[in-house]
């Protein structure tokens, strides 16, 4: 059992794809830590050692923004936005997409499941 | 795309003359500008504008996280209150 940057517990995956488990670490950067580390990634993650853990929890704590701070940091952003009164702030307050697509159709993933319109037959 | 950054930022020359009179004078007033493209400078900080979105100058004023913003961004341009049936299936 390995934990790495508080809550995560990837177990008997490949490195990098375990490190993946961590908001904030993709594919991309999940290799690059293994490189700075020195891990082999084709290695499993029980099958570290301790201190290779520790190496591993250290290298993200200086190097990446992670977790509940990086989910803090993107909250913070976009309550700047919604804060300055600008159009990409209050396209974020009607929950609404914010760069530019059409909202005739689609658009659901910010609007959520589509609602049936009372009074509107063919 | 980005803009080329050896232009510099765009400003309607306009803007800037407006702008330089006022700081000289009281700096109190609403600066009325129909220029939305124009991008907001750091020379702007502090000053009130009354930037026009096709009807009226809604009054903005600019603090230093506007800066590179567009005023045209601070402007909103369409109204929308919403569909009737909406309303309706909302207080069912």
């Amino acid at each position: 059992m390995a934990r790495i940057a508080g809550v995560n517990i990837p177990t008997a995956k490949r490195v990098p794809v375990a490190l993946t488990y961590v908001t904030g670490i993709g594919p991309s950067s999940a290799r690059s830590i293994c490189d700075a580390v020195g891990i082999d990634p084709a290695r499993r993650v029980n099958e570290l050692s301790d201190s290779d853990v520790l190496k591993l929890r250290e290298h993200i704590d200086e190097n990446y923004t992670v977790e509940g701070d990086l989910r803090r940091e993107t909250q913070m952003n976009i309550k700047r936005l919604m804060d300055l009164g600008c159009y990409r702030g209050l396209r974020h307050r009607r929950n609404l997409p914010v760069r530019g697509q059409r909202t005739h159709t689609n658009a659901r993933t910010r609007k959520g499941p589509a609602k049936a319109i009372a009074g509107k037959k063919k | 795309m980005s803009r080329s950054v050896w232009k510099g930022p765009f400003v309607d020359a306009y803007v800037l003359k407006k702008a330089e009179k006022s700081r000289e004078s009281g700096r109190n007033e609403v600066i009325k500008i129909w220029s939305r493209r124009s991008t907001i400078l750091p020379q702007f900080v502090g000053l009130t504008f009354g930037v026009y979105n096709g009807k009226k100058h809604i009054p903005v004023n600019v603090s230093e996280e506007m800066i590179g913003q567009k005023f045209g961004e601070y402007s909103p341009t369409r109204t929308y209150y919403g569909h009737a049936a909406d309303k309706k299936a909302k207080r069912k």
